[in-house]
Order: structure tokens, then C-alpha cells, then sequence
């Protein structure tokens, strides 16, 4: 890069863009920090700055409120964190019955038809994948009335299209030698299957499972604040109350939780991998 | 299986387990089924009311194909634009947090203290869960826009600066020394060495961050911290299934035309 110091003077200088492309780099990040001074503005309008300008006192002020947590209250806690782990485990092995099927109809090598099935079930995936585990929640605790079911259900539907995804890529890179051998044994479709592909997604369909069942952890910490159960739901009671010693307690607990599913997770996968 | 193979005098292959041990196979079978036994049993469903709930999860489906955008237009289009606003500053401004923390977190470049340091700021980002963050932003900011800009920085942190740490860690060294024996200072070596090695890797994940903080920003109205998730909450308590059914399709509509995008971009990148 430094080897137009070695060019003698009367030769043109090298350089890496010509100048017409380093004219569009340029006017490309003028439009980029246009757009974003534009944002800003927009958001900057929106803003009791008073609030602002006042936030640290705040931000003191419930840390004084908030510590010590209150310890007693943890009594209360393990049974919505019980809940909270259901809602995580159940949610992602029922995920797992629709996801599987799915991801085999969505992977261009085993779908039965690659113009009809693979774009349905590539809706659903990005469907599922879109929608956020809390508006599914919101969704079903209309539907179905509060409770942990509602929340079990929004972690499956928002978990089908992660698991469906990540496992179809699985399938699309499997080695096709292994399913040709099968193949020239006379195997039916079901057998190449079982004896083909099956034992080749099984690690990556073990670390995808275990995964999701930690990312539902954290997501199901939180269902409990549209009305879906698990530890959330003392989380909204505390914070509506401005109980802030047991905001902190939760806040706690829920930091714990995360980083223990976290590292049994990462366990799981490096001994599978 | 070549065990099975050579030892196959009079029987039959059979497909080997997936897991080797049987004390763990059948130890892992016999825990599934009793936690399966007390968590299935701590469910307490009131099934009159599910059932209840068929008829509208009925109306919900029928909402979609007919979705109602213009009864609360106003609404709509200012929730819209403050998700999407959110999305992109906030992006922006993680991205730029994130390189420096990223340098810091990779244990090829930076000396223990550091390191320890930006690993700590990732793993308490990577925790907590963005509603949570937002929940706390909007205490201490009060409400509106600026709580999720900043959640969603603050989550972008987490997510990016520890991808891109991974992928500095493993990082061709044969570059890195060639460029360090030239003479190069240590903001040219970063720049020349470091910088063209992960600027794909770079470029795909903030693609992708983008993707994610929009989907999260529509949530992030629940608690009050601007963006769509305001109106949509007050249409599910109002049962406007309509006007929420146009709200989700439009979000799907965005996630996959920023899906779509990013496709072409990590292509044209890689």
C-alpha cells in the first residue's frame, strides 16, 4: 500500500479507487450522515430534554431506592421461575414438532416440490421469525386469556422459524455421497432419510435446539409483562408497585438465570461438536 | 461401525445410538420424563376459557385477510416511523461502540485488564434482556424515543461486539506480522491488518443487527420507549384484530425486505 513512496515523481501517484469511485464513496457517506442528523432530529424533537439533563440524579436515586434487594421476597420467586423455565423447555420441544417437518419441506434437497411446498414453508419460517416472541404473547393472551400456556405457545410459534431456518441450511449442506451410498442400496425415500440425512443433521439439530432453549430463557424472563406468566409477571407487580428492592431482587435472579441457561448451553454444544 | 462389520458372524447391523453411554442415554431418558411428569403438571389451564378464545383466534386469522390500515392511520405512520428512526440510529451508533469494545474483548489484541473489561460490558448487554434494558431506560430518561435508541444500542453492543471479537480472534497472523514489521504504527496495523480481514464478517452482522433491532424496536412501545408496540398493545386491549393484523404485516413486509437486502449485500461483500 505504501509503494507509491517508491514511484518516481514524474509518474502518476497509484492509488487504490479512481477518482470517479472515490467521488461516489464520498457523496455515499455524505447521504448516510445526512440521513442520520435527519434521524437524530427526529427523535431529539421527541425528548423532554429535562428529563434528560436530569437523569443521572434519577438514575441515582432508584439505585439508592433499589439496594439492598429484598432478600425475603425470594420465597415468592421460585415458583415463577419454576414457571419460567416451563414455559422456555416446553415451548421449545413443541417448536420442535413443527420445525422439523418444516425445515425438511423448506430444504431445497428434500422438499417435495421446490415451486409449490418450499415457498409455504418459507413464509411460515419467515413468518414465525419476524414476529417477536412478545407480540406472539400479546397476541395469544388475547386469544386464549393469561397464563403460562399463552406464553409456551408464543415462545413454540416465535422458536419454529429460528430452529426451521437454521436446521434447513443444515440439511441444504449435507454431504451427498452418504445419501447416494444409501440411495444405490435400493432405500426408499423414508429409508435414504433415516439412514442418509438423519444422522448427518443430528449435531447441528442438537446445538440448535439447545440454543433456542437458551435465548427462550431470556425471552420467557419477560412474558410475564403482557400477561403470559413466569417471573415477569412479579416483575410488572414490583415495578407498578415502584417496589424497587424487589425490582432489584428479580433483576438479580433473572441475570442468574440467563447465565446459568447460558452456560449449560455452552457445555451442551462443545460436547457435541 | 466397522466393529459391527467385522464381528457381523450371523447378526444383523443395527444403527448405532446417538448417544454412546447407555447410562446417560437411559439417565437422559428417565430425567426427560420426570420433568416432563411435574412441569406438565404445574400447567394450570383453564380450558373453558381457551375455549372461549377459539372464536376470536378465528376472527384474529379472518383479520388477516382483511387488514384494516387506515382507521388508525395517523397512529400507524408515526409508530412506524419512530421504529424505523430507532432502528437505524440505534444501529449506527452500536456499530461504532461496538469496534472499539470488539478490539477490547479480542484476546489477541488487547492486554488482560481490558479485556476482562470489554468482555464484562458484552456479557451484562448479552443478559439482559432488551424490554428489561428499555424498562430501565424509561425510568431514568422518561418516555419516548430516546429509552429505545438507547436499549437498542446498548443491546447491539452485546451482540456485535462479541461476533466481531470472535472473528478478530481468528484472524489469519501471518498478515498481522507481516504489517507490524514494516514499521506500522498501532492504529496502521489495526487499519491494514485487522480492519480488511473482518470488514466482510463486519458488514454481514450489521446487516443482520439491523434486521434484529427492528424487530425488537416493534416491542419496545410495550414499556412505553417508542415505536409501533404502543398501538399495536392498544389494539389487541381493544380487540381491533384488524388493525393489528395490519401492523404484524406490515413488520413481516419490512423484516423481509431487510432480509432480502442484506442477502444481496453479504454477497455482494463476500
Amino acid at each position: 500500500m505504501m509503494s507509491s513512496n517508491a514511484a518516481t515523481s514524474d509518474k502518476p501517484v497509484w492509488q487504490h479507487r479512481t477518482t470517479g469511485k472515490q467521488l461516489a464513496i464520498w457523496f455515499a457517506w455524505l447521504v448516510f450522515v445526512a440521513v442520520f442528523v435527519a434521524c437524530w432530529m427526529f427523535i431529539s424533537n421527541r425528548t423532554e430534554w429535562y428529563f434528560v439533563y436530569d437523569a443521572p440524579r434519577i438514575a441515582a436515586d432508584i439505585w439508592g431506592r433499589a439496594t439492598p434487594p429484598r432478600w425475603p421476597y425470594l420465597d415468592k420467586i421460585w415458583k415463577p421461575l419454576w414457571d419460567t423455565l416451563n414455559v422456555a423447555t416446553i415451548g421449545t420441544a413443541l417448536s420442535l414438532v413443527f420445525a422439523v417437518p418444516i425445515a425438511f419441506l423448506a430444504a431445497r434437497n428434500t422438499t417435495p416440490s421446490a415451486t409449490l411446498i418450499r415457498p409455504i414453508a418459507l413464509l411460515f419460517i419467515v413468518t414465525s421469525r419476524s414476529i417477536n416472541s412478545l407480540i406472539w404473547a400479546l397476541l395469544l393472551v388475547a386469544i386464549i386469556g393469561p397464563g403460562i400456556l399463552a406464553g409456551t405457545i408464543a415462545i413454540a410459534l416465535r422458536s419454529i422459524g429460528f430452529v426451521a431456518k437454521l436446521l434447513y441450511e443444515a440439511i441444504e449442506e449435507i454431504n451427498l455421497d452418504q445419501v447416494e451410498a444409501i440411495t444405490a442400496t435400493g432405500a426408499s425415500r423414508w429409508q435414504i432419510m433415516s439412514y442418509g440425512i438423519v444422522p448427518q443433521i443430528m449435531p447441528a439439530f442438537a446445538g440448535i435446539t439447545v440454543f433456542r432453549w437458551d435465548i427462550n430463557i431470556r425471552e420467557s424472563t419477560v412474558l410475564g409483562l403482557v400477561g403470559a406468566g413466569g417471573i415477569g409477571l412479579q416483575l410488572q407487580g414490583s415495578l407498578n408497585t415502584l417496589a424497587w428492592p424487589q425490582v432489584s431482587l428479580i433483576l438479580l435472579v433473572i441475570f442468574i438465570a440467563v447465565v446459568i441457561s447460558e452456560w449449560i448451553s455452552a457445555m451442551v454444544r462443545r460436547a457435541i461438536i | 461401525m466397522s466393529e459391527a462389520v467385522a464381528q457381523s458372524g450371523g447378526r444383523t447391523w443395527r444403527k448405532p445410538p446417538a448417544i454412546e453411554r447407555p447410562w446417560l442415554r437411559y439417565g437422559l431418558l428417565v430425567f426427560t420424563l420426570i420433568y416432563l411428569y411435574f412441569a406438565v403438571g404445574s400447567y394450570d389451564v383453564n380450558w373453558a376459557r381457551v375455549a372461549e378464545g377459539m372464536e376470536r383466534g378465528w376472527k384474529f386469522i379472518k383479520a388477516f385477510a382483511n387488514p384494516d390500515f387506515v382507521s388508525r392511520r395517523s397512529d400507524f405512520i408515526e409508530g412506524m416511523t419512530e421504529s424505523i428512526i430507532m432502528t437505524v440510529t440505534s444501529t449506527v451508533v452500536g456499530i461504532m461502540i461496538s469496534i472499539p469494545v470488539a478490539l477490547g474483548a479480542a484476546s489477541n489484541l488487547a492486554p488482560l485488564p481490558i479485556y476482562l473489561f470489554c468482555r464484562t460490558i458484552i456479557a451484562i448487554s448479552r443478559a439482559l434482556h432488551e424490554i428489561i434494558v428499555a424498562i430501565l431506560m424509561v425510568a431514568i430518561f422518561g418516555f419516548g424515543p430516546l429509552a429505545g435508541f438507547i436499549t437498542l444500542s446498548f443491546a447491539t453492543i452485546g451482540f456485535l461486539a462479541k461476533l466481531l471479537a470472535e472473528d478478530i480472534e481468528a484472524m489469519d497472523k501471518s498478515q498481522a506480522e507481516a504489517v507490524k514489521a514494516t514499521g506500522a504504527s498501532w492504529l496502521q496495523w489495526i487499519n491494514y491488518a485487522v480492519q480488511p480481514q473482518v470488514m466482510p464478517r463486519l458488514i454481514g452482522l450489521s446487516m443482520y443487527r439491523l434486521d434484529i433491532n427492528f424487530r425488537e424496536s416493534a416491542v419496545l412501545g410495550l414499556v412505553g420507549a417508542g415505536g409501533i408496540g404502543a398501538t399495536l398493545n392498544t389494539a389487541f386491549d381493544r380487540y381491533e384484530f384488524d388493525t393489528a393484523a395490519a401492523i404484524i404485516i406490515t413488520i413481516i413486509a419490512i423484516v423481509m425486505i431487510l432480509e432480502y437486502s442484506s442477502s444481496i449485500i453479504r454477497r455482494w461483500v463476500q
